[in-house]
C-alpha cells in the first residue's frame, strides 16, 4: 500500500533559519572575510556576492574522537601483491590519494581535513556585512519622513472597490452595452415579428389569417417578456474608479566625486580613488531612494564629465584646485538646491596643487560649498609627506568639525578603513 | 509470456510510478518483504537539500550547524563537486521515502525498490530497530521537538537554548543507551507527561544536593561508595538525571537530543547490511521485472549501470578510495548467501554447515534480522568473497616504523580477516569508549569520566573542548581519565584548569 504525493510545491527555504543563525553566529569571521575580499577586489565586483571562506576551525563541532597513534588493524580490498608478513613504509599522509591516510575514511561526510569552509552569501548580505556599522554622517532628511509618505492618483477603472468610488457614467455605459448585447437577437426578432404581423394586417381578414395574426402576437408578447428579464443595471456593469499609490520623491541624495587628473596621478592613484568613490557611492545609494552622482574632474581647468570618462580617460597638465571647487559650487547652487538635496562631496587628490591656489580653495569651501553640504570628504592618497593643500584644509577642520573631513590613503588596503574613519557613525548635525 | 513494458521512455508520471509501484509491491510480497506502508514523496534539488542539512527528516528543530551544514552542500552542489542522493528514506510509519524529481523513470523505479521495499524491509524487519526505534511515533515526536524548542527560543532566548543544543551535540554519541532500552511511551504520553517528569526530576537531583555532609561525624569514610554505583554508558541521560545546576527546560532539552541520538543510533550499526539488503532487492526486483517483460532491455542497461556504480569498489591504491564501500561489501554479502544456499562448494559446506544448502530466502531474512555489522560480517562473510573482493589487512602500530600486511585472501588469512573486518565496524573501533565513572557527591562535585582505551588508540585533541561543553552542562569540573585495559590509567585531562598531564 503506498501513497504518492507531490511535495515540490511545498515550501523551499526551510532551511532559511538555519542559514541565518550559521550567518549570525559567524558574524564576526564572515565580516573579516568580507572586508578581506573588499581589498582584492575590483569596482565593478564591488556589489555582487560573493563566496566567502572562513577557517572551518571555528565552525567545527566538537565530539570525543580517536586521536592518531595505537594499533590498528585495517582491511582493504584489492589486493595485488603483498603476502602476509610483507612489510614496508608508512606511507606519507596525503601521498595517493586518501585511500591510505584514513583509517576511518567513512568518519565523517562533512569534509573533514579541509581546512576552510566556503559558502555563498548574496550580494545583499554582502553589502550589509560591507557597511555594517557605518552610518551616513549627519543623515538628515530633507523632505518630509518622505520614505513613507504616498501620493495616491486615478489610474484606471476596476470592477471591484467600494461604493464611493462608483463612476455613474462608465457603469451606465457598460450596463447599456450589455443591454444592446444582450437583447440584440430578440430586437431583431420582434422587428421581423413586427413587419410580418403589419403584411398579415393588411390583407383581407380571414380565419386562418386571424389566428395566425394571433400567433404572431403572441409570440411578440412572449418575447418584450423576455426583453424584460435582461435587468437595467447589473453588478457586473459597475465600474469603480481606480487609486493607485505613488511614492513621493524621497529623500534624495547627490554626490560630487572631485579628483584631480593631472599628470602627477598616476594610474594606481587613480586606481585606489575610484575604490573610495565607489563605495561611497555604495554606500549612499543604500541610504536614499535616489541618489545622483556628479563627476567632476579637473587639472587646471575642472569640468563635469561622465562615468566612464571621469575613471578612464587620459589628461595630463598642472593642477589647479580651485577650478574644480568653483565647478562644485555652481553645480550645487544651480542644481541641487539645499532643500531637497543632501550634497556629499568626496575630493581625492595626490595633493598636489599650485602653490598660491591652495589658499583659494580653502576660501572656497569655506565661503561657497561647506555652507551647503552634508558632508565633505577629502582624501589625500599619497605616500609622502603632506604638501600644501593639506595644510590649509587642516585649518578648515577645526573650524567645521562636524562637516569636513580628511584622511590620508597610502596604499590600497588602506581605503576600506579610511572610509569608515571618515564615515563613522557621528552624532548628526542638528 | 512476455508482458508489455510498463514505460518505454525516461519521463516519468505519476501513473506512471504508481504503476510501478503497483508491480513491484506485488512482486515484493511474493518474496516476502514485509514492509510498512509506504508514502512516496517527489521532491526537487532545493529541497533535497534542505532534508539533507536537517540529517534527512523532513522537520527538524533549528540549529546554526544545520545551517552550516545546507550551505556547504549547496555550495558543492551548485560548483558541482557532488550529485545529490537519488532518495533519502526515513525510517517511519508510514516509511517516508523522498525522490528526486530529476530522476528518469528507470531511477524512480530502482528508487522505489531500493527504498520503499529494502530499505523500508529492513527497517521493520531487524532487530536493532524493532528495539531501539518506534517508526510509528518518529514523526510525531519531530513535531514536538520542533515545537518545544521553539517555545524554549522564545522563552529563554535563542542564544541560551542555541549554546544548550550546542553542547548537547557535542555529546550527541555518547547519548545512547546500548544494552538496555528504556521502555516505550507513546508520543501522547510523552507530552502529557512532561510537566510531571520536569517537577519530578528537579526533586530527584536532590541525591546530590542532601549529600551535603550534614553528619560531621562520618567524614572519614574509609571506602567511598562510588556515584553512580555502575558505570554509566549514557553520557547525555546522566547528565540529564544527575546535573544539579539545569533547569527542567535544559533537561528536557537534553533528553531530545538524547532520544534523535538513539533514534539513529541503529542506522550506524547498520549501514552494511541496510544497504547491502537493499541493494540485493533492487537487483532481484528488477530483475524479476524484466522476467516478466514489464520493462525493456533498455530499461535493464540503464538500471544496470547505475547500479554498478553505486556497487563500485575502488582498490585501496585508487585515487578514489574512500574506505570500504558498504554498499559494496553489504550486497555482495547478501548475494554470496544467496549463493551458498543455492550452489553451494565444497568449501561453503565446511565454512557454513548451517546454511549451505538451504532455502536462501529464508536464510536471507534470517541474516537481515538478526544481525548488526559486526556480527553479520562475523558470521557470514565467506572466503570466497574475501578472494573476490581481495581484502587484506595492515597491522598499523604506530610505536613501528613500518605497516605489515597481517593477512590475506589465503587460507590462513580468512579467519583473522574476517575477524579484523567485523570489529572495524565495532562501534568502539569508530568512537571512544566512555563512561561515567564517579561523582566526587560528598567533594568538589567533580564529574569523572573514564576512557576505556581501544587498541592503544589515544583521545583526540578535541576532547578539550568537548569537556568544556560537558562542564558547562554539569556545572562543576570534569575530569577525564584514560584507562588501559589492564586498569592502569595513562592520561588525565581536565576542565577547567591545567593542559593535560602524562602520568
Amino acid at each position: 500500500m503506498s501513497f504518492i504525493i507531490d511535495r515540490r510545491l511545498n515550501s523551499k527555504k526551510k532551511s532559511t533559519v538555519n542559514r541565518q543563525r550559521f550567518l549570525k553566529r559567524y558574524r564576526k569571521q564572515i565580516k573579516k572575510a568580507v572586508e578581506d575580499s573588499m581589498k582584492k577586489r575590483s569596482i565593478q565586483d564591488m556589489d555582487r556576492s560573493s563566496d566567502i571562506t572562513i577557517a572551518r576551525d571555528n565552525t567545527s563541532e566538537p565530539s570525543f574522537q580517536h586521536g592518531k597513534g595505537g594499533t590498528q588493524t585495517r582491511v582493504y580490498p584489492g589486493n595485488k601483491e603483498f603476502i602476509t608478513g610483507d612489510e614496508f613504509e608508512r606511507p606519507e599522509q596525503g601521498g595517493g590519494g586518501q585511500g591510505n591516510g584514513g583509517g576511518e575514511g567513512n568518519a565523517s561526510n562533512s569534509g573533514e581535513g579541509e581546512d576552510s569552509f566556503t559558502f555563498q552569501i548574496s550580494q545583499d548580505e554582502f553589502l550589509d556585512f560591507m557597511f555594517d556599522g557605518l552610518a551616513l554622517p549627519n543623515l538628515v532628511k530633507k523632505q518630509l519622513k518622505s520614505t513613507s509618505s504616498f501620493e495616491m492618483h486615478q489610474a484606471g477603472f476596476t470592477n471591484d472597490s467600494s461604493p464611493d468610488k462608483l463612476h455613474l457614467i462608465r457603469s451606465l455605459r457598460a450596463a447599456y452595452a450589455r443591454r444592446i448585447a444582450l437583447t440584440g437577437s430578440k430586437n431583431n426578432e420582434l422587428a421581423t415579428l413586427k413587419k410580418q404581423l403589419w403584411t398579415l394586417e393588411e390583407q383581407p381578414a380571414d380565419i386562418e389569417i386571424a389566428s395566425k395574426i394571433e400567433q404572431i402576437r403572441d409570440e411578440i408578447n412572449t418575447l418584450k417578456q423576455k426583453k424584460k428579464y435582461v435587468p437595467f443595471l447589473d453588478t457586473f456593469d459597475l465600474r469603480y474608479r481606480n487609486y493607485v499609490k505613488t511614492p513621493l520623491p524621497s529623500t534624495k541624495a547627490v554626490i560630487l566625486c572631485i579628483m584631480d587628473v593631472s599628470g602627477s596621478m598616476t594610474q594606481s592613484i587613480k586606481e585606489m580613488a575610484k575604490r573610495f568613490f565607489t563605495l561611497l557611492y555604495l554606500f549612499i545609494l543604500r541610504n536614499y531612494k535616489s541618489t545622483e552622482v556628479v563627476f567632476i574632474r579637473h587639472h587646471t581647468r575642472a569640468a563635469e564629465v561622465d562615468e566612464q570618462e571621469f575613471f578612464y580617460s587620459r589628461e595630463t597638465g598642472g593642477t589647479i584646485v580651485s577650478s574644480a571647487l568653483e565647478l562644485s559650487a555652481k553645480v550645487i547652487k544651480e542644481r541641487f538646491p539645499q532643500d531637497q538635496y543632501n550634497v556629499y562631496v568626496a575630493q581625492a587628490s595626490d595633493g598636489d596643487n599650485w602653490d598660491n591656489d591652495s589658499e583659494l580653495c580653502k576660501k572656497l569651501l569655506q565661503e561657497s560649498i561647506l555652507p551647503f553640504v552634508q558632508y565633505f570628504a577629502y582624501v589625500e592618497i599619497t605616500s609622502g609627506v603632506h604638501q600644501n593643500l593639506w595644510h590649509e584644509y587642516t585649518k578648515l577642520q577645526n573650524a567645521f568639525p562636524k562637516d569636513f573631513a580628511m584622511q590620508q590613503v597610502r596604499s590600497s588596503a588602506d581605503i576600506y578603513p579610511v572610509f569608515r574613519e571618515l564615515f563613522a557613525s557621528k552624532p548628526a548635525k542638528e | 509470456m512476455k508482458k508489455k513494458p510498463l514505460s518505454s521512455n525516461a519521463q516519468w508520471t505519476f501513473e506512471l510510478i504508481e504503476t510501478y509501484d503497483r508491480e513491484i509491491a506485488r512482486i515484493a510480497a511474493k518474496f516476502k518483504l514485509d514492509t510498512y506502508p509506504n508514502q512516496i514523496e517527489i521532491i526537487n534539488s532545493e529541497q533535497m537539500m534542505d532534508a539533507y542539512a536537517s540529517v534527512g527528516m523532513p522537520l527538524h528543530y533549528n540549529h546554526w550547524s544545520y545551517g552550516k551544514r545546507f550551505l556547504d552542500t549547496s555550495q558543492n552542489y551548485e560548483q558541482g563537486r557532488m550529485g545529490l542522493a537519488y532518495e533519502i528514506v526515513i525510517n517511519s510509519d508510514p516509511c517516508i521515502a523522498y525522490l528526486m524529481e530529476e530522476n528518469t523513470m528507470t531511477m524512480q523505479a530502482l528508487v522505489i525498490a531500493h527504498a520503499c521495499y529494502g530499505h523500508n524491509s529492513f527497517f521493520k524487519g531487524n532487530y536493532l530497530f524493532r528495539t531501539w526505534t518506534d517508526a510509528a511515533s518518529i514523526v510525531d515526536y519531530l513535531v514536538f521537538a520542533k515545537n518545544y524548542i521553539a517555545k524554549c527560543e522564545e522563552r529563554y532566548g535563542i542564544d541560551e537554548v542555541e549554546s544548550m543544543l550546542d553542547s548537547c551535540h557535542s555529546l550527541m554519541n555518547l547519548g545512547v543507551n546500548r544494552y538496555i532500552r528504556p521502555p516505550a511511551l507513546t508520543p501522547e504520553q510523552e507530552s502529557k507527561n512532561i510537566a510531571e517528569r520536569e517537577e519530578y526530576i528537579q526533586q530527584h537531583i536532590n541525591t546530590l544536593w542532601t549529600s551535603i555532609p550534614s553528619k560531621e561525624t562520618e567524614v572519614e569514610n574509609p571506602k567511598e561508595q562510588n556515584f553512580p554505583s555502575e558505570p554509566e554508558e549514557n553520557l547525555l541521560y546522566f547528565i540529564e538525571k544527575n546535573a544539579p545546576l539545569l533547569k527542567p527546560w535544559q533537561r528536557e532539552i537534553i533528553r531530545i537530543v538524547r532520544k534523535m541520538a538513539q533514534y539513529f543510533y541503529p542506522q550506524k550499526q547498520t549501514q552494511v547490511m541496510n544497504e547491502g539488503w537493499a541493494c540485493f532487492w533492487h537487483y532481484t526486483l528488477l530483475h524479476e521485472l524484466h522476467n516478466e517483460g514489464l520493462v525493456d532491455d533498455g530499461f535493464m542497461l540503464e538500471f544496470l549501470q547505475s547500479h554498478t556504480s553505486v556497487i563500485y569498489q575502488p582498490a585501496f591504491d585508487s585515487p578514489y578510495f574512500n574506505g570500504i564501500n558498504p554498499y559494496t561489501l553489504g550486497y555482495n554479502m547478501m548475494m554470496d548467501i544467496k549463493r551458498i544456499c543455492t550452489e553451494p562448494t565444497e568449501e561453503d559446506c565446511y565454512w557454513f554447515p548451517d546454511i549451505a544448502g538451504t532455502p536462501w530466502l529464508d536464510t536471507l531474512h534470517y541474516a537481515m534480522k538478526n544481525f548488526k555489522d559486526e556480527s553479520f560480517i562475523q558470521q557470514y562473510l565467506s572466503p570466497h568473497l574475501m578472494r573476490e573482493l581481495k581484502l587484506f589487512s595492515i597491522l598499523d602500530n604506530t610505536s613501528k616504523p613500518t605497516l605489515k600486511v597481517s593477512a590475506i585472501h589465503n587460507g590462513s588469512g580468512y579467519k583473522q580477516l574476517r575477524e579484523s573486518l567485523a570489529n572495524q565496524y565495532n562501534l568502539g573501533y569508530l568512537e571512544p569508549n566512555i563512561q561515567v565513572y564517579n561523582v566526587a557527591v560528598k567533594g568538589d562535585r567533580s564529574l569523572t569520566l573514564r576512557h576505556y582505551i581501544h587498541q592503544e588508540r589515544p583521545l583526540g585533541d578535541s576532547a578539550n573542548d568537548v569537556m568544556a561543553h560537558l562542564h558547562k552542562l554539569w556545572g562543576f569540573n570534569i575530569k577525564l581519565e584514560s584507562v588501559t585495559s589492564s586498569g592502569e590509567v595513562l592520561k588525565r585531562y581536565q576542565y577547567p584548569m591545567k593542559a593535560p598531564a602524562d602520568l
